[in-house]
């Protein structure tokens, strides 16, 4: 079973210390949220894990089953089995996605020598699943897509490269509600017993659908406040004030 | 659907195996101990010309227009309008090396370390599987050419130019420097006083061949120029694919290559004429390449430009009759320290002409790629069309692209258009990708192929896997890759 560590770790983004020793343990068969205001640091701290190179480490340490990915290149990451759903997934003009996720799945499934067209088939499927035409697997890396749609195809990323922690980061902006809908159905099948989930979101909608265990609030940098679903509905009732005036 | 899988499959197969055999740049870059069994030593000057036409056995005619040429490249400035030329040793230069007596028409008799090169850049296999007929030159001699049985019996002819200029004097002198005159430019006058090697194809009326044909120049010596001169000629409504692939070994001193091409496209005729240039960064490549193509003809000029550390070319095509057409593609890739200047130059001569220019640049590091173009629509050329478009993509901040395309419009009726576009392959894209498993390396090389996709599409399999796997060696990926 996986997990994730991430102790005391503080991060900045163009000289701006942003992160300032944030805590969090996810583990194989659990999902978590990430909430906190708008510029709070959530998305820094998904950069971080995932290694961006635009965000520097400070201090801390990640580890993903004991195993240091603190100063690892974000390849070396993916490999170790994190995924991230990204908030803005950028456009990769001119690289196909049948290339694209061909060449990924070979990268963190050396060992699978599943022929082209099975994958293909499968990557279809997948397309499928989250409502896009199967003509995308020919198209161009996010190229052109709606919000909508690259919100969809970081689901069918995910679906198909299997990660060990996956972290999804607004998953549910830009995604209509029979989208959000489909998007939450493949959540919940993928969610087991070795895959834990860090759910980012800045308000309640997907959590409806997806009923976190553990509640956290990212402010000022830190995790200031741990709870379960009470403390999700309560910021939905009162913003993210109170937990301040504590 | 169905074939692109299979398309794609095959692709993929070919590009593992090539990770496999783990080939590096040094598999070109090597050079052999052969020593020339002939040199006119270095330097130019009348009696080395006059050497040359004499070892070689040629006509009088062709001596005296070898000597005409030394004189128009003597009294010609060296232009001084692109790329610093100013490396190039003229001095110290070897004008003619003579690697061995025998021209093959077997692989077998080719002597051993000449065969064994051409072996190691696989050109037998190639040979087998693809092609029609071959031709290898190695320095400056043609040392092999084999022609399929069923094209010799319909009256095509593919041999070494020297070859031709003896057997079929007269068919070669009615196009020898017709297109490109000595006159035409300081390199071209140069390749006309000491020219050897190169090919002559003649496709008879009426013949259509769907195999390619191609010549593989190979330049081992060092200082050496390489000098060759190479005609096609479709006659009325034949159709011919010819192919030329060129490599160099590394040398500290720089090399010189500047050879000339002649397409000529009659009425009615296809020909196409794809190039995967891959010299050395020691060779300076300065060739002239053009086509007259007539009434109804279709010239089509495919080329990949890579290596070398200055490389001058713009394939023209001159449209002389009613319908002519020309669609010119072209990629550069200008490595580190390097520039490639080339580009591509479209005459309308006569009605309903079009052209269409596809121009793909890549730049590494310091690399410089520029784009020169020429379009003429002369008065008359009515109704005539012409599409140019210049894609360039910059790998580091320190890349640089440039595009100088240049109208002439004489005729009112014509229309034309240009489209330029820049990119540069983005942290945040890489970060993407990499975040996928990918290596930086494998990201960038999928994100440089993705943008050679539309070009790679239009070229033949075999010759997009080759360029494929040139750009990763160029980029220095393959191998970390995978
Ligand atoms: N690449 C970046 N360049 C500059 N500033 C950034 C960058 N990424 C994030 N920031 C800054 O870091 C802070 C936190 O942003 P972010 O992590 O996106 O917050 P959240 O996702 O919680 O809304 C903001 O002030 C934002 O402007
Ligand atoms: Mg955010």
């Amino acid at each position: 079973m996986p997990t994730l560590e991430i102790k005391n770790l503080s991060a900045s983004v163009e000289g701006k210390e942003i992160l300032k020793g944030v805590n969090l343990k996810v583990s194989g068969g659990e999902i978590h949220a990430l909430m906190g205001p708008n510029g709070a640091g959530k998305s820094t701290l998904g950069n971080v894990l995932i290694g961006h190179p635009n965000y520097v480490i400070n201090g801390g340490s990640i580890t993903l089953d004991g195993k240091d990915l603190t100063n690892a290149t974000p390849e070396e990451r993916a490999k170790a089995g994190l995924f991230l759903a990204f908030q803005s997934p950028v456009a990769v003009v001119g690289v196909k996605i049948s290339s694209f996720l061909r060449a990924a799945y070979k990268q963190l499934h050396p060992d699978d020598n599943i022929k082209l067209q099975e994958f293909y088939d499968m990557v279809k499927k997948e397309l499928r699943r989250v409502g896009l035409d199967e003509s995308f697997l020919s198209r161009s890396v996010n190229d052109g897509f709606s919000g909508g749609e690259r919100k969809r195809f970081e689901i069918v990323q995910m679906m198909i490269l299997k990660p060990k922690i996956v972290i999804l980061d607004e998953i549910d902006s830009g995604l209509d509600v029979d989208a959000l809908k489909l998007v939450a159905e493949e959540i919940k099948e993928y969610h087991n017993e070795s895959v834990g989930f860090l759910i980012i979101t800045h308000y309640q909608r997907i959590l409806k659908d997806i009923r976190p265990e553990f509640v956290h609030v990212l402010m000022d940098g830190k995790v200031i406040r741990s709870g379960d679903h009470e403390l999700s509905d309560r910021i939905e009732e009162e913003g993210y004030e109170f937990i301040r005036g504590v | 659907m169905e074939v692109e899988y299979s398309k794609e499959e095959e692709m993929e197969k070919l590009l593992e195996d090539l990770r496999k055999s783990s080939v590096r740049k040094e598999d070109w870059e090597f050079h052999d101990n052969l020593k020339p069994i002939y040199s006119t030593g270095i330097g130019l000057n009348k009696s080395v010309v006059e050497e040359i036409s004499e070892i070689k056995k040629e006509p009088d005619w062709m001596r005296r227009f070898r000597l005409k040429a030394l004189e128009i490249f003597l009294s010609k400035p060296m232009p001084t309008w692109g790329p610093d030329l100013s490396g190039i040793d003229w001095e110290n230069t070897n004008y003619y090396n003579r690697p061995d007596d025998v021209k093959s028409k077997s692989w077998d008799e080719v002597p051993d370390q000449i065969k064994d090169t051409f072996t190691k850049l696989g050109i037998p296999e190639m040979e087998q599987k693809y092609l029609a007929g071959s031709v290898a030159q190695y320095d400056s001699e043609g040392v092999y050419h084999n022609l399929k049985k069923v094209w010799e019996d319909k009256g095509v002819l593919f041999m070494d130019l020297d070859s031709a200029v003896k057997e079929h004097p007269d068919l070669v002198k009615n196009y020898f420097c017709k297109a490109v005159p000595a006159t035409d430019n300081k390199f071209a006058a140069l390749n006309g006083a000491v020219w050897s090697g190169g090919s002559f194809l003649y496709v008879p009326k009426g013949v259509r061949i769907d195999m390619p044909l191609q010549t593989y120049f190979r330049m081992n010596g060092e200082a050496t120029g390489q000098f060759e001169h190479t005609i096609v000629v479709a006659d009325e409504g034949s159709k011919v694919h010819y192919i030329e692939g060129c490599t160099a070994p590394r040398w500290d001193k720089d090399s010189l290559h500047s050879a000339i091409v002649e397409i000529y496209a009659h009425k009615n005729s296809e020909a196409r004429y794809t190039s995967v240039q891959n010299w050395s960064k020691s060779v300076y490549n300065m060739p002239t390449k053009r086509a007259w193509v007539d009434e109804n003809a279709k010239m089509e000029w495919v080329g990949g430009s890579l290596g070398s550390k200055v490389t001058m070319l713009y394939p023209s095509s001159y449209l002389r009759g009613r319908n002519a057409s020309t669609h010119n593609l072209n990629i550069s890739l200008a490595g580190p320290g390097t520039v490639k200047d080339t580009g591509a130059k479209a005459i309308h001569l006569a009605p309903n002409t079009s052209s269409r220019i596809v121009a793909k640049s890549i730049s590494i590091e310091d690399g410089k790629a520029i784009y020169r173009g020429l379009l003429r629509m002369n008065k008359g050329a009515v109704h005539s069309k012409s599409h140019v478009q210049c894609d360039a993509l910059l790998i580091n901040d320190e890349s640089q692209s440039f595009t100088y395309p240049h109208d002439e419009i004489y005729e009112p009726t014509a229309t034309f258009g240009h489209e330029a576009t820049v990119g540069k392959i983005g942290t945040e894209e890489l970060a993407y990708m990499r975040s996928r498993g990918l290596s930086e390396d494998e990201a960038s090389s999928m994100i440089v192929l993705g943008f050679l996709d539309d070009v790679m599409k239009e070229i033949p399999m075999e010759f997009a896997v080759e360029m494929n796997r040139l750009i990763k060696l160029e980029m220095g990926k393959l191998g970390s890759v995978g």
